[in-house]
């Protein structure tokens, strides 16, 4: 059912350097077999995939196809909904973060988040929100320390030369696209290895959805990135990789077809991506 | 329709002015020095005030506050960030009833345990319990109501961050709801210093100047109490005066706490 057919390897060397073909032979992400329920109802349904590490990932599909609820699997966020629960295994390294033992305050650590609507606290500003990974898993960082972690992020989210004048201020003063990006660089404080991005751009312009595309791409080059979007020209625009989910009649959402953007894009193997990629649904 | 609807309305309001205006106009005559730094004097002799009244308020409030503003706030955070099913409506419901208790019931039942059973006698600390028992529903039920009005995205946000959730809500939720939290404090706080029912079966009262929980402590309602039963122009003219003070008090914490809180939330 999964279209996942690994296509000839000398396709993927014009585009990524050989080292990080290396990496990503290693996946940073193993999903097997899950499934995510909301109380009595099965929101996905036994998705299994491989994400390569240090490159970008897209899960589209139309509304309701469970692609928001997969990524909220992938860091034990799903949980947190009261009767949600999951079945199924996913593999960060070699470790199953649904194994008895794990704790789920720890495997967020690892995993950052990015949501649809930008979420700055508010009562924070901005050099605090970037802290506030840090601090809110307490870790004891001298004053020089802090002032280079939250610099140093800031310009990993292309954020630092806007707000440097005003770390003092309130976050949520910040135009909708800064905030976005300060919680790119909340997110990145913690140094996780994967980032997920539940539609990030969703409730920005198109300028500042241009900017957050930007930094998802130069970020992929030290983290892995999951990104969720109904937008199909997004997703080509900044994905290595992409995952095509849809909600059968059961309302269950499953993986139709996973692969490389490019020829996902240009030869869908399921008739169903076809459908939905020339826009004749959803 | 729309004429009775307005006039009911202004009436409304015209019932706060009015009322302030009378307690201002035959309140403010009795306001001295000596009102606000001297104890009850024997009638006939000059002088004479509210201090051990006004101190015995603050004492008794504030212990009182001591008791009910935690128990108030932890229930709420119990019910909003880790039970929100039944158990919360089980403590809502509960909540309700204490709300619902008339004061002197609860001044009865303040009497019976410490009063009469463990202190042996009235005194400050059975005052401050009873108000107690008084301003937990309050800050609880308004602290409830205030913490649900943050956003989720907030508490998502944090714990996506690798924070376990007590941390979220010391550093996240309990900070952004500050000023919430702070008017339910005040609420509660304004609405127990008008008490006068349970503190006469607690406090009692003192003519003295006494800062000791364990002994009978004066209180404003108590002194405005004593003041107006008494049948001399001079002392209704205090508790005209003591009712003044009693009403300034309040707005100037309530007000004071929220120039203080907003000032804390722009830094």
């Amino acid at each position: 059912m999964i279209g996942v057919q690994e296509r000839t390897p000398v396709a993927a060397r014009t585009q990524v350097e050989p080292k990080r073909e290396e990496a990503a032979s290693e996946p940073a992400v193993r999903v097997e077999r899950l499934s995510a329920y909301y109380g009595g109802t099965q929101a996905v349904g036994d998705v299994s995939l491989e994400l390569s590490s240090r490159a970008v990932t897209a899960i589209i599909g139309p509304s309701g196809c469970g692609k928001s609820t997969l990524l909220r699997c992938l860091n034990r966020m799903h949980e947190l909904t009261p009767g949600a629960r999951v079945s199924g295994q996913v593999f960060l390294g070699h470790e199953d973060i649904y194994w008895t033992g794990v704790d789920p305050v720890e495997v967020r650590g690892r995993v950052g988040m990015v949501f649809q609507k930008p979420n700055p606290f508010p009562m924070m500003s901005v050099y605090d929100n970037v802290a506030a990974g840090p601090r809110l898993r307490g870790w004891s960082l001298s004053r020089a320390d802090m002032d280079e972690l939250v610099e140093r992020n800031l310009r990993r989210a292309a954020l630092w030369d806007e707000v440097k004048d005003k770390l003092r201020r309130s976050g949520a003063a910040l135009s909708g696209g800064q905030q976005q990006r300060l919680c790119i660089a909340r997110a990145l404080a913690t140094d996780p290895s994967i980032v997920l991005m539940d539609e990030p751009c969703s409730a920005l312009d198109p300028i500042a959805t241009y900017r957050i595309e930007e930094l998802v791409a130069e970020l992929a080059a030290e983290v892995t990135m999951v990104i969720v979007t109904h937008n199909m020209q997004q997703a080509s625009r900044v994905s290595t990789r992409t995952a095509f989910m849809l909600a059968g009649d059961d309302g269950v959402g499953r993986l139709v077809e996973y692969g490389r953007t490019d020829e996902l894009f240009t030869t869908p193997g399921d008739p169903r991506t076809e459908a939905y990629i020339t826009g004749r649904f959803g | 329709m729309v004429v009775l609807l307005g006039a009911a309305t202004l009436l409304a309001a015209s019932l706060l002015v009015i009322i302030l205006g009378y307690i201002v106009v035959r309140g403010l005559p009795a306001l001295d020095l000596a009102f606000f730094t001297e104890r009850q004097r024997p009638f006939g002799v000059a002088g004479g005030g509210i201090a051990p009244a006004l101190m015995g308020t603050l004492i008794i409030g504030l212990v009182a506050g001591a008791f009910a503003v935690p128990i108030g706030i932890a229930a709420a955070i119990f019910v909003v960030e880790y039970r929100s099913g039944r158990w919360a409506s089980a403590v809502r419901f509960a909540a309700e009833l204490v709300a619902g208790l008339p004061s002197i019931v609860v001044g009865v039942f303040v009497w019976a345990f410490l009063v009469r059973g463990a202190i042996g006698h009235y005194a400050g600390i059975a005052g401050s319990v009873a108000l107690a028992v008084i301003m937990v529903p309050i800050v609880g039920r308004t602290a409830e109501e205030v913490l649900r009005l943050v956003p989720n995205s907030l508490r998502e946000a944090a714990l996506a961050l690798g924070a376990p959730r007590w941390r979220v809500i010391l550093r996240v939720v309990l900070p952004t709801a500050r000023t919430g939290l702070a008017t339910a404090v005040v609420l509660a706080l304004a609405r127990a210093a008008g008490e006068t029912a349970p503190l006469l079966l607690t406090a009692l009262g003192n003519i003295f100047f006494s800062t000791d929980l364990l002994k009978p402590m004066a209180a404003l309602p108590l002194q405005i109490y004593q003041y107006a039963v008494s049948p001399y122009d001079d002392w209704h003219t205090k508790a005209w005066g003591a009712s003044l003070v009693l009403v300034a008090v309040i707005a100037v914490v309530s007000f004071a706490l929220r120039l203080a809180v907003r000032r804390g939330a722009a830094s």
